[in-house]
């Protein structure tokens, strides 16, 4: 006989979960609250942020926009608050071009007239140029960066290394057109003129042919097209560059030259040939091995010692240089790395299909090493482009540089917050963008190989 | 019927350096070496013709001469009558000095952060991600002259803790002060000393080493030996019963006791600052230069260390937490016995290589006008004597050798800890 | 490898060739610019202004040399230039001329391998302090610390100075003006040490600058002038006249309102006039058109005029002439005859 009377037949519904374990009390509960330990944390936390804030958000937004000068910026202040401690972004709004674009100049063909004055013709100011460059950067990238874009935009990443240099030096437009039509001769007759000449001897004509080009017949066919069809840009000296425009240029120069090297660097220290092997290991290690700044200070006090007397290059060419060979000793362990990660059976493969090393290099090799490596040469690239900061201590004026020569000048002498704060914002939207995208495709890549 | 003919005789062709892959490699090292060996070569000829054009050949022997300029950060006896050399020198030691700081406290801040970017507490989890965020993606320069400037403008100056009534106070008990031109804490003396032993006589390396420091090193040592001992013992003994011993308190005493006996022998006392005239004095004295040199390097090179331990943390498999926690252990227990010494190995090696960034780093010590290497021997002394090319190489050749020994040593470490697979 | 082979190839055309001692002169003519090294910034002598334009009285002397050899004031090229890298930069002809307020030494001239021409501004070491330190002498600084720029002469004065009376000081060493000024203004350091010029131009851009004064001690000559290479006299005579040109203006009262009057009618002196070409071939033997001075000057005025522009007691830096009066005046500028 069964004690028990009554047996539930049915389920009973389903109850609420109790108020504090859903919605923001459950959430705060579970994430803020957990414990002692937590809550403490969580309170310290508060605290902190509340500190934090309440200093830097009134100054940031109780602040003068319109002021010529520090003093008159103070005065301002002591109307308004009785006090100094408020942003004086008057100072930015005053030479945000100059940091940007340092002395480029705004009318080249005219250099008295200035951003105020523009010359009676109606210019558009020459910083479109920088700003064209930047975004036909973005162009050229796009179909190497993403997937999902036309194959044809890669035309704009072949003219890209020709048109940038043209778009920001300026002068004619054939000198970059003639430039590359030595490079459409030297793989012309690489690739076509292979079954009359052979593999050896087509490679050596096409150098021979694509440097007397260079040498001797470029210059003076551009400057007949140049007569014929004059395409020009007023020229703007390198001096002139300066600003975020510098550090940026100086970053996607580096870059852009330091792969192809980083590449040739990254064969070699893995190859089999000693004493290659020795030079490349050698010059990687010894570029890691110095800091940037004592390589800059051998752009700028060194260099010119090392060219044939007489040659005297700007110095920023020179820092490029320099900045560039920086680059390409971390581009090698970047791309090292990347080749290190294929599967050995990848290598195997390409021996097996019969291809010589160059032939298994660019089918089956590089390709898929350097998809691996884009979040390293990202992330190089992010590096190489904080550290183009450093040029300030060699006198180049990027936007630290910048910031002391405003603080040189009457006005604006003794502006120090606002100054770094806009620099520091500038370089945090730049870079952490830049991080972002190299996470997302490292998830990408990730997916595509599981 | 096949006859067997002899294999063609090897007659050398001037085409096999070329085609025959046994010769080519051959050729393309000959050819590679003859390159670099002509670019050396124009290099160094240019720079020889150059340098005696502008009638300065290549001689080292200014490094002999005196400086002339002071140094205010010197651990070794410096005046501005000692030689370039030692001024070098005395760079070199700074230059160690703000790397060594730097590297343990951005380990210590680095692990941490790391760790806490995995907190449950999402409210910490997201104040480390900002910081992570805002330290990795802001140029270190302006890290550096951003701290220097917040030490200038929010500490007190020294004169603000003078008069009656004083805008400042000294910290702790009174023995350290704050001053917007470095922290001056208290510094060990020892009334009873055992002198200075002279290294390298008056050679430009010449130093002295306080014994007092080095007998409480030799005693501190000898007894952390001995408490090893006991602790093996221990483990010993936990093996063969199961029944671990109390050790701790022996193992305290054995450190503690001797060193105190030590210290009171040599009358240790603490000297601490005071104010007179213009600044404090008495006291170990850390510039603001070095403290905001520390103090950026350390915190921006924490935020790459603390990635590169959450990444190490992350690449741990869930089993190895699950099962830690399956035998009961508790969250700091499994964090520091199970997946802290895991991690380590896919940590050291990228963290040795930001222990060499930050070294390399340490050279923008030039934008707050820290004496480091960079500061005397390619700032001061390269100015004054105008011997670049001398200065430069001797500069980059001592930062290559930092970087090697630090590399060599990590990759020690890293050996040991590998691990061996079966 | 593309950009590469054509970055090559544009630094190929970007190269100037600067022989390092010969005809640095043909070479300005057929660059068309003058390439002169500044300070990155020092207020008063040398800073940019928001359109981008070097503006100073170090600048002034660039564009009286560019005037009187290019005929146009405006056409130099300003190299900013450190402590550091100034020498470099000069000897490797990178720039053709350096006024960056350089303080000419023996071992800069003669081991350096410089050619100093002239001086344009005679300056000397000074200290600034606040009132409320209660300093009235250098020599009561014992102890002190002391903001000093490095990679100048004034770092090794300032170590004479204090050994000779033998005192103790904590220097802080600091790459730039702008900094220097943050350290002394937050009281970071007691005194902040450079030449008394610059000392006047940074205090005269502080909140409030009474409250700081210049003590009275000047530890040292700084007689600061502009620089060329070693090895090119002719180049050298010809900053070092246009120097001197400037200055015989102002003693002869040429001035940018009346040298166009003075060089068109003739005037009774004939030094005046052979300074202005009319009279005599000076500019011939420089190598230059007979009205080179005349350009240089009326670039910007003679040297009275550019120092009341950009340093004088009406402008914020605020400097009385002192020492660098007209000898006549009691002061030290004393061009050689016009002759």
């Amino acid at each position: 006989m069964s004690e028990h009377s009554f047996v539930r037949t049915e389920m009973l519904p389903e109850q609420a979960p109790p108020a504090t374990s859903i919605g923001v009390i459950g959430w705060m509960r579970e994430n803020l609250f957990s414990g002692w330990l937590n809550s403490t944390l969580t309170v310290l936390s508060i605290l902190f942020i509340y500190y934090v804030l309440s200093g830097v958000i009134p100054w940031t937004f109780q602040s003068v926009w319109n002021a010529g000068s520090l003093t008159e910026c103070r005065e301002i202040m002591n109307a308004t608050w009785g006090d100094t401690h408020h942003a004086c972004w008057a100072v930015i709004k005053d030479r945000w071009l100059q940091l940007l674009y340092g002395f480029y100049p705004p009318y080249p063909a005219y250099p008295s007239a200035t951003v105020s004055t523009p010359p009676p013709e109606g210019w558009l100011p020459s910083y479109f140029r920088p700003n064209l460059a930047l975004i036909l950067l973005f162009v050229a990238l796009a179909p190497v960066l993403f997937g999902r874009v036309p194959r044809q935009l890669l035309v704009v990443t072949a003219a890209y290394p020709f048109l940038m240099p043209w778009l920001l030096w300026g002068g004619t437009l054939w000198v970059p057109v003639m430039t590359a039509v030595g490079f459409a001769l030297l793989f012309g007759i690489a690739k076509y003129g292979q079954s009359t000449l052979g593999a050896l001897g087509s490679i050596i004509a096409a150098a021979v042919v694509a440097l007397v080009w260079w040498l001797f017949l470029s210059g003076p066919v551009a400057g007949l097209f140049a007569d014929i069809i004059p395409i020009r840009l007023p020229v703007v000296e390198s001096r002139a560059f300066g600003g975020f425009m510098l550090s940026i240029l100086i970053g996607v120069v580096a870059i852009g030259i330091s792969l192809p090297i980083g590449i040739v660097l990254a064969l070699g220290r893995q190859s089999d040939l000693m004493i290659v092997k020795t030079l490349c290991v050698g010059f990687i290690e010894f570029i890691r091995g110095v800091p940037l700044i004592t390589l800059l200070f051998v752009a700028s006090v060194l260099l010119n010692y090392f060219m044939p007397p007489g040659t005297n290059f700007d110095i920023i060419m020179r820092v490029m240089i320099m900045v560039t060979l920086f680059a390409s000793a971390y581009m090698a362990e970047v791309i090292r790395g990347g080749l290190a990660a294929l599967p050995k059976g990848q290598y195997e493969g390409a021996d097996s299909l019969g291809l010589n090393y160059w032939q298994a290099q660019r089918l089956i090799i590089m390709p898929q090493a350097l998809k691996i490596s884009i979040p390293g040469i990202v992330s190089t690239f992010i590096g190489v482009f904080k550290d183009t900061t450093l040029v300030s201590i060699i006198g180049l004026l990027d936007p630290i540089g910048l910031s002391q020569s405003i603080r040189a000048n009457q006005e604006w002498n003794g502006i120090y917050w606002e100054l770094f704060a806009f620099i520091a914002l500038l370089f945090f939207i730049c870079c952490f963008g830049m991080s972002r995208y190299s996470m997302w495709l490292e998830r990408k890549l990730q997916t595509g190989h599981r | 019927m096949t006859t067997y003919t002899d294999p063609p005789k090897e007659s050398f062709r001037l085409s096999m350096l070329l085609y025959d892959t046994r010769y080519r490699s051959m050729t393309i090292q000959i050819i590679a070496l003859m390159g670099f060996m002509l670019l050396a070569a124009w290099l160094i000829n240019n720079t020889i013709q150059n340098l005696a054009a502008l009638g300065k050949p290549i001689q080292f022997g200014f490094f002999t001469d005196a400086a002339g300029y002071d140094i205010n950060q010197h651990l070794l006896e410096y005046d501005n009558q000692d030689t370039h050399l030692r001024a070098s020198f005395i760079g070199l030691i700074n230059t160690l000095i703000v790397a060594a700081m730097g590297c343990v406290t951005a380990t210590i801040i680095g692990v941490m952060v790391g760790v806490l970017r995995l907190s449950r507490n999402w409210l910490v989890a997201k104040i480390m991600t900002v910081y992570v965020e805002m330290f990795r993606n802001i140029p270190v320069l302006l890290w550096i002259v951003l701290s220097m400037a917040i030490l200038i403008e929010s500490l007190p100056m020294p004169s603000a803790f003078r008069g009656e009534d004083p805008a400042a106070t000294m910290k702790i008990f009174d023995s350290v002060a704050l001053t917007n031109r470095g922290f001056y804490v208290p510094e060990p003396l020892f009334s009873r000393s055992l002198g200075d032993i002279h290294l390298f006589g008056q050679s430009s390396l010449r130093m002295d080493v306080s014994l007092d420091f080095l007998a409480f090193l030799i005693v501190l040592g000898l007894s952390i030996f001995a408490a090893r001992k006991v602790t093996a013992r221990a483990e010993a003994i936990q093996n063969a019963t199961g029944v671990r011993p109390t050790t701790w308190y022996i193992n305290l005493g054995i450190i503690v006791i001797p060193t105190m006996i030590l210290l009171i022998a040599l009358g240790f006392h603490l000297g601490y600052p005071e104010l007179k005239g213009f600044n404090f004095s008495g006291g170990i004295y850390m510039r603001n230069s070095l403290i905001a040199l520390w103090l950026a390097l350390s915190l921006y090179t924490a935020a790459f260390i603390a990635e590169i331990v959450r990444g190490g943390i992350l690449a741990i498999s869930h089993g190895q937490t699950e099962a830690a926690a399956a035998l009961g252990l508790r969250q700091g227990r499994i964090m520091r016995l199970v997946v802290l010494p895991q991690a380590l190995r896919v940590i050291v090696p990228p963290l040795i290589s930001q222990y060499l960034n930050l070294t390399k780093n340490s050279s923008l010590a030039i934008a707050v006008g820290y004496f480091d290497i960079t500061g005397t021997l390619g700032g001061v002394t390269m100015n004054q004597t105008g011997r670049e090319m001398e200065c430069m190489l001797f500069l980059m050749l001592i930062y290559l050798i930092i970087s090697l020994l630090i590399s060599g040593v990590m990759n020690l470490y890293n050996n040991r800890v590998k691990l061996v697979e079966r | 490898m593309k950009k590469t082979v054509f970055l090559g190839a544009l630094t190929v055309a970007g190269l100037t060739a600067g022989v390092a001692g010969a005809a640095t002169l043909d070479d300005i003519k057929a660059r068309g610019k003058l390439n002169c090294g500044v300070t990155t910034g020092l207020v008063g002598f040398a800073a940019p202004d928001a359109n981008g334009e070097w503006q100073g009285f170090d600048v002034a002397v660039c564009r009286a040399v560019a005037a009187a050899v290019l005929g146009d004031a405006s056409a130099v090229e300003f190299v900013p230039t450190t402590g550091k890298t100034r020498f470099t930069a000069l000897s490797s002809g990178e720039i053709d001329l350096l006024a960056r307020n350089t303080t000419w030494t023996l071992s800069r001239d003669v081991d350096l391998k410089n050619e100093f021409i002239g001086v344009n501004y005679y300056d000397g070491q000074g200290f600034m302090v606040s009132k409320s330190l209660g300093v009235s002498s250098a020599k009561e600084l014992n102890g002190a610390t002391v903001c000093i720029q490095t990679g100048t002469t004034t770092e090794l004065n300032l170590a004479d100075f204090f050994r000779a009376n033998d005192m103790e000081y904590e220097p802080v060493p600091i790459e730039t003006n702008a900094e220097g000024q943050q350290q002394y203004l937050a009281g970071a350091c007691d005194t902040y040490t450079t030449d008394a010029s610059g000392l006047a131009a940074t205090r005269a851009t502080f909140e409030n600058p009474t409250e700081h004064v210049i003590l009275p001690e000047i530890i040292s000559k700084e007689p600061l002038g502009p620089l060329v290479r070693h090895g090119d006299q002719e180049w050298g005579d010809i900053v070092r006249w246009t120097l001197n040109a400037l200055i015989a203006a102002e003693e002869f009262g040429i001035t940018s309102a009346n040298i166009q009057d003075m060089a068109s009618n003739g005037t009774d002196s004939p030094e005046v006039n052979r300074i202005l070409g009319t009279e005599g071939n000076l500019g011939e033997m420089l190598g230059l058109e007979a009205d080179w001075a005349v350009k240089a000057i009326s670039a910007g005025g003679n040297y009275g005029e550019l120092f009341e522009k950009h340093i004088g007691e009406n402008t914020p830096v605020g400097l009385a002439r002192g020492l660098n009066a007209q000898w006549k005046d009691g002061g030290l500028l004393y061009s050689p005859p016009f002759r």
